[in-house]
């Protein structure tokens, strides 16, 4: 149409398209990853969340670099710089806000893509890899957002950081000299803040940013699961592309427009009139500035580590050292990367599955919500005893995966998707 | 606007098994509105004259209150700064912080992020909340902060309340001392009804500062949901309209 319009504008636009792609692959590369990228024509409201995590990501990055531009990496004044720019910095609080609010929309994103998964059996052969570079993803994400958290140097920054610090001293002889070596110092200091902000803005942000270029080679080179959980490429057509595949650029650029045009109406709901969300994004106590003579009176993470943090809690010292509730946490995540080949089922999506893997997946899902909440609580009853009970079903779904997966009724899967 | 007669009766109602005045004493919701510019004005002038003697809000600067609270800088001037302060400066306490831990045993705490790091309720209550107590250096006490070095520097506006308290035994036997109320005493300058306004605005002003730009982001976000709404509505059907030719 435009070429109509314009032939001559065009035509050195083809020319210099031309030219480049003598020297770089740029056409061949946009072919390969978004206009010639078969992607199955039935992806269902769970396949928005990958597209949203990775605009959050380059949401994070654009504010994160203007946030740098006036942050002060200093105990004495990384405070005072956080106000500097929510009152002194054109737009600055609307900057802030924006990379607040969006850390946790990371986490909602990537905990619904991850649920996603488990729903369709995207982890499934052939996409092992894939889902392992995505549980490294999130393993980078954590240690993002922790080393982020720090920053403001508000007082829950600093005792929060005291707490995750603290649990590699529970290990046996090189405790002590491992947090040490993590801090810098002998306490949090304003050494530990200028590791965690060299951390924070520079290194984690370059595992993230490989892993996911990692984890998008990753998808493309086996192709997209579906709700199905069956593999579309079997089916070819004459033209050797999938019957059940539509290419990703129109139909997932236009469809993924408006899943995230869905997502920044609540993004932005939150944004701009609860940008602390009742204390769950920002906690109260983050504004006073840090003060290690004043602990706050309950010291809790922030929500999205907190079914984490319930799960270490939920285990008790044991022959003289709190180690073992450190090496449960760890598990807990560790765990995540077996998940592809605990699950013995023949069929991958939860449609073909029976009832035993649908309650299982629906109590694991309950069951990661209600620890989160546990986490978020002091330790007193009941949340002591909900977290044990919490931490033996978030283990038992996927210890007793190999078990239960092979033995549940399943319903013949279809040739082709189904809408 | 609640007066101290319903603040009694919402006493009376919690159960003598509550805790103990110490903590938990219950907070009235300070119904502040941070959108009125008249009340954040009365609040500047409040807490110029009756806080800023001794806290600073050092995050905050003149300039910044003149132009969100509409004022000239005259206005600024006359009403709201001390003499020999600038107008870029920020809201300084004219007590020097050294002195201040020599008189009151700590340094008075800065109010700019105040009203965010305990909540506009608490500050409400909390200034609603001082009663004579002659064991205390300042011949007052709090409520909600127990054993506070503050002084009881309303006391002119609101009076002096006594509090009245209640003596439970548990079944063992032990003796516990319980805040119930706080009950009118000697009458200051202001009803009660009056009194009460004056602290909402004074902390619709505290909460001003803790977040100058919160009235600016809701009204901004109003327009900004409505875009994305429309954009929304857009993108939903240019979506449908590729889809067409999926079968």
């Amino acid at each position: 149409m435009a070429g109509q319009a314009a032939p001559a504008g065009t035509g050195r636009l083809a020319a210099l398209g031309a030219w480049i792609d003598e020297r770089f692959p740029m056409t061949k590369l946009w072919k390969e990853h978004v206009s010639e990228y078969y992607a199955p024509k039935n992806f269902n409201f769970w396949y928005y969340f990958g597209s949203i995590a990775l605009f959050v990501l380059v949401l994070q990055i654009v504010t994160g670099i203007f946030l740098t531009m006036s942050y002060k990496p200093s105990a004495t004044e990384a405070f005072g710089s956080v106000e500097y720019i929510m009152r002194d910095v054109e737009w600055g609080w609307l900057i802030r806000y924006l990379h607040s609010t969006g850390a946790s929309a990371f986490f909602i994103a990537v905990y619904l893509h991850m649920f996603r998964a488990l729903l369709y059996g995207s982890h499934r052969k052939p996409r092992e890899l894939l889902w392992i570079f995505g549980v490294l993803i999130f393993l980078a994400l954590m240690a993002e957002a922790f080393f982020g958290y720090l920053l403001p140097w508000g007082n829950m920054s600093y005792w929060g950081a005291q707490v995750i610090v603290s649990l590699f001293g529970t290990f046996p002889v090189i405790g002590d000299a491992l947090i040490e070596w993590i801090r810098g110092d002998y306490f949090i200091s304003d050494i530990t803040l200028n590791r965690f902000f060299a951390l924070h803005v520079v290194a984690l942000p370059l595992v993230l940013i490989f892993l996911v270029v990692a984890h998008i080679l990753a998808l493309h080179e086996v192709g997209s699961n579906n709700p199905d959980g069956i593999e579309i490429k079997k089916t070819k057509g004459g033209d050797g592309h999938p019957l059940d595949g539509i290419p990703f650029h129109p139909y997932y650029t236009v469809k993924d427009l408006f899943g995230l045009s869905v997502f920044l109406v609540l993004f932005a709901a939150v944004l701009f009139f609860a940008p602390e969300f009742g204390g769950l994004f920002l906690e109260a106590p983050n504004f006073e500035p840090a003060n290690p003579l004043l602990t706050p009176e309950h010291i809790a993470p922030v929500w999205y580590f907190t079914p984490y943090y319930a799960i270490l809690r939920a285990v008790p010292a044991f022959a003289g050292t709190q180690v073992w509730g450190v090496l449960v946490l760890f598990a807990a995540v560790f765990i995540l990367f077996f998940v592809p080949w605990l699950d013995k089922a023949p069929v991958k999506s939860i449609r073909y599955r029976g009832p035993i893997y649908k309650v299982a997946l629906m109590v694991f899902a309950a069951n990661f919500i209600m620890l989160g909440y546990c986490g978020l609580k002091p330790v007193v009853q009941p949340f002591k005893t909900l977290s044990v009970i919490g931490t033996i079903i978030y283990f038992g779904f996927f210890l007793a995966m190999p078990w239960y997966s092979r033995i549940d009724r399943f319903k013949p899967e279809p040739a082709r998707v189904t809408s | 606007m609640r007066s101290i007669g319903a603040l009694l009766v919402l006493l009376a109602a919690v159960p003598a098994t509550a805790p103990a005045a110490t903590e938990g004493f219950p907070l009235q919701d300070a119904h502040t509105d941070v959108s009125s510019l008249a009340s954040l004005q009365r609040g500047a002038r409040n807490f110029v004259n009756y806080c800023l003697g001794c806290h600073s809000a050092k995050y905050m600067r003149y300039s910044q209150v003149a132009e969100d609270l509409a004022l000239t800088e005259e206005e600024l001037r006359e009403n709201l700064m001390f003499t020999g302060t600038r107008i870029y400066d920020a809201m300084e306490s004219a007590m020097p912080a050294d002195k201040a831990r020599e008189w009151f045993g700590n340094a008075p705490p800065d109010l700019s992020l105040m009203a965010r790091s305990r909540g506009v309720d608490y500050l409400y209550t909390f200034l609603r909340s001082f009663y004579e107590d002659p064991s205390r250096p300042t011949g007052a006490n709090n409520a909600v902060l127990p054993q506070t070095a503050m002084p009881n520097v309303l006391a002119s506006l609101q009076g002096m309340q006594r509090a009245r308290f209640e003596k439970t035994v548990d079944e063992e036997g032990k003796e516990t001392v319980h805040l119930v109320a706080l009950d009118p005493g000697i009458p200051g300058e202001m009803p009660a009804p009056a009194f009460d306004s004056f602290v909402r605005d004074t902390v619709a002003f505290l909460e001003y500062v803790a977040e100058p730009a919160k009235a600016q982001r809701k009204a901004l976000g109003v327009w900004v949901i409505l875009f994305l709404l429309m954009f929304t509505t857009f993108s939903y059907f240019l979506y449908k309209e590729y889809w067409k030719d999926v079968k």
